[in-house]
């Protein structure tokens, strides 16, 4: 076969689908890691945890992200497509009424955003959130 | 970086007792991930705000612990019932081992 512009074109972008399919699951296994050394494989509910962040978001190296649990000591935040996952931990005080906190945090690319939440009897609560991000956060 | 950083927050200077509050803060870091390459394509070393906290008259409201996935300039906002007059104490570890503070009165009216 001869090989063209278009036919290298079309190869090259080929191979670098192959290995963007074949990194996420290195990166969601990462996370999956790092909730199970907060949770300890504990049972996880859901529905307790409200997780706001914006559906599309045009600068990954700014994305605004509220996290809300009523009844919760502790929340842990993870993006799943980041070189890191962990992305923060919430422990909250007595004084705290709410257990809301809003913040605002870097993704590298589209990727889930995961809470892990531990409530006041010790069970552990999840929610997830996928955000797309048009710019990744994380430098070249 | 112990230069230039400069914490801002915003509580209410007065509120009803029990009243629940929220409260902004803002510290002026530039938070280096330790992911991102000079123009060499050396390493930046990672330089961060490692944790956050925050107490009302010695008890704890938040206490959050950051990782370099918080933006540059990271920026809490949160929640703090307020029993009785007294004091917001803020602080900022950073992983050269400064520690930033400030603290905002708040009264009973």
């Amino acid at each position: 076969m001869e090989l063209t512009r278009r036919t290298m074109l079309a190869i090259s972008s080929g191979a670098a689908l192959a290995t963007g399919l074949g990194a996420l699951p290195a990166f969601a296994s990462l996370t999956d890691d790092e909730i199970a050394k907060i949770t300890g494989g504990a049972e996880m509910g859901e529905g307790a945890i409200t997780l706001t962040a914006p559906e599309i978001a045009e600068n990954g190296n700014t994305v605004p992200i509220e996290v809300s649990v009523p009844g919760a000591v502790m929340v842990a935040l993870f993006a799943d497509g980041n070189p890191t996952p962990n992305v923060a931990t919430f422990k909250f005080g007595p004084l705290n009424p709410t257990r809301s906190a809003s913040t605002r945090i870097r993704l590298a690319g589209t990727q889930n955003v995961v809470a892990i939440a531990q409530m006041e009897d010790g069970s552990f609560q999840k929610a997830s959130a996928n955000v797309k991000v048009t710019i990744g956060g994380c430098g070249g | 970086m112990a230069s230039g950083v400069k914490p801002r927050v915003k509580v209410p200077k007065t509120a009803a007792a029990g009243e629940t509050i929220t409260i902004k803060t803002l510290i002026s870091h530039k938070m280096e991930s330790g992911q991102r390459k000079d123009d060499d394509g050396n390493p930046i070393p990672r330089s961060i705000i490692n944790r956050f906290v925050a107490d009302f008259n010695g008890e704890n409201v938040i206490d959050v612990v950051l990782e370099p996935a918080i933006s540059t300039n990271p920026y809490f906002q949160f929640d703090a019932v307020v029993p009785e007059a007294g004091e917001f104490k803020f602080t900022w570890y950073d992983d050269d081992g400064s520690v930033y503070e400030t603290s905002k009165e708040i009264a009973i009216g």
